[in-house]
Parts: structure tokens; C-alpha cells; sequence
């Protein structure tokens, strides 16, 4: 076994433990961040919402959370423990949008915040939107 | 019981979902910002094949909160918008239902611009 073996076998030993605590921790703290969200929205239908705003105020409060939390800087930190949990739920769209915002900053109000807040926000909308056109036609045109 | 057994699929239910991002991301390196825009795609493509609503039924928020849980909502908005207004709703559908999370996350992430400054990444 040479150098460059030895180098390949360490690092594939080493990313089978970290694929295990990577997944661990994204489905520890991806499942909270979802149960949160369920008490969030059994907080609202309680408090008389309706079904389908129930489920948009969620989503606002999640992303108000996640928002504060990458302005104080906490957010990163969770993120790199959390990976996918964090990144998954509406909380990783709203940290992608937050967090070029506040980078930018310094680049301006317009090319800096205003147009880097569609970093990934932009990407998102664009095929978000696409296949709900295509969507929206084939539902038009077959009924389903 | 019935109320702990519904924060229970929410949390195994959105785990998974987030245990299956981190596999593509482990095993294919492929890059977070691709993996917001394919679970929004997937949401739609799931929801029109009829494959997400029941997931969503079961698990609600371990459903909804993830972002293929947003492609549902661009898929049932598209299909109240055409409902409604015919071949026009395919085009004002996927934007009004997701209207308030998108406009939230902007807006907020102008005020929090305005309020903190970037860290120093350690």
C-alpha cells in the first residue's frame, strides 16, 4: 500500500463515520425545525387561522426566526452542525436570502443588496415558477 | 396522544427529508443552492403526480416546511389559479401562493441589512 492508497483508505474510512453523524445531526435538527413548525401551526389554527393561512404564517415565522438568527450570526454556526437540516426547510431559503443581504451590504444598496438578495432567492423563484407554468398548462390542457 | 403522534411524522417525516439532501450532498457533492432549487422542483413535479398531497395529509409540517413542501404550494396554487381563471392561473399561480414567504424573506432580509453587519467568518 502506497502513499496515495493509504491517503484513499483513511479518507473513505474517515467519510463513512462523517456520512453517519452528518445524517444524524441533519435529521435531528431538520425533524425539530419541522416539529416546530407543526406546534407554530396548531398555535395558529387555535388561535382561529385558516388551513391554508395557517400553513403561510409557518412559513413567515420560520423564516422570521431563521432571519434574526443569521443577522446575529447564529445561524452559521447551527448550519455547520446541521448541514441538510438547516438547509431543507424554509429556514435554509431564508438564511440564502439574509445572509448575501447583509454581506453585501457594503457594495451598495442597489448591485449590492438588492441585487444579491436573488442570489439563490432568484434560482429558487425562477424554477419554482417554470415548473409551475409547465404545471399550470398540462393541468389546463389534461385536467390533472 | 393523537396531538404527540402528529409531531412525531412531522419530525421523522422532515428529518427524512433532510437525511436524503445530505446524502446528495455527501455522496455527489452537489451544491447546496441546487439542492434548494431541485426540492422545489421535485415539490412541484410530486404534488402534480399526486404523490406529495397524501404525504402532506400524513406528516403536515414535516411536509410543508421542507422546500418541497414550497413546490407543493406553487403546484396547489397553480391548480386554484386555473380553476379560477383558466389558461391565465398558470401564470399567476406559482407566485401568488408562495407570495408571503417570498416577500417576507426579502423584506427581511433588507431590514436585517440595515441592522447587522457581516461577521468575520472565523
Amino acid at each position: 500500500m502506497d502513499k496515495e492508497d493509504y491517503k484513499k483508505y483513511v479518507e473513505g474510512r474517515a467519510k463513512k463515520s462523517s456520512y453517519l453523524k452528518n445524517c444524524s445531526f441533519a435529521f435531528l435538527i431538520g425533524g425539530f425545525i419541522c416539529a416546530l413548525g407543526q406546534g407554530l401551526r396548531n398555535l395558529y389554527l387555535y388561535l382561529g387561522a385558516w388551513e391554508q393561512d395557517a400553513s403561510t404564517l409557518v412559513s413567515i415565522s420560520l423564516i422570521f426566526i431563521a432571519s434574526i438568527l443569521t443577522g446575529l450570526g447564529i445561524f452559521d454556526n447551527i448550519a455547520r452542525i446541521a448541514g441538510a437540516g438547516t438547509l431543507v426547510p424554509i429556514t435554509g431559503f431564508a438564511n440564502a436570502v439574509v445572509s448575501p443581504a447583509i454581506d453585501t451590504k457594503s457594495e451598495g444598496y442597489i448591485f449590492g443588496v438588492g441585487a444579491k438578495i436573488f442570489t439563490i432567492a432568484g434560482p429558487v423563484i425562477l424554477y419554482g415558477s417554470l415548473s409551475g407554468v409547465i404545471y399550470g398548462i398540462i393541468y389546463y390542457f389534461t385536467g390533472i | 396522544m393523537e396531538m404527540l403522534l402528529e409531531y412525531v411524522w412531522a419530525f421523522v417525516v422532515g428529518g427524512l427529508f433532510c437525511v436524503i439532501a445530505q446524502l446528495l450532498i455527501d455522496k455527489t457533492r452537489i451544491t447546496p443552492a441546487r439542492v434548494l432549487v431541485s426540492y422545489v422542483c421535485s415539490g412541484v413535479a410530486l404534488t402534480a403526480l399526486g404523490i406529495y398531497e397524501p404525504i402532506v395529509n400524513f406528516a403536515s409540517c414535516g411536509a410543508t416546511v421542507p422546500l418541497t413542501g414550497f413546490g407543493y404550494a406553487i403546484a396547489k396554487g397553480v391548480e386554484k389559479a386555473v380553476d379560477e381563471s383558466g389558461l391565465l392561473g398558470a401564470l399567476t399561480g406559482a407566485l401568488s401562493a408562495t407570495a408571503g414567504g417570498i416577500t417576507a424573506a426579502i423584506v427581511l432580509g433588507y431590514i436585517c441589512s440595515l441592522i447587522f453587519s457581516s461577521k468575520t467568518k472565523d
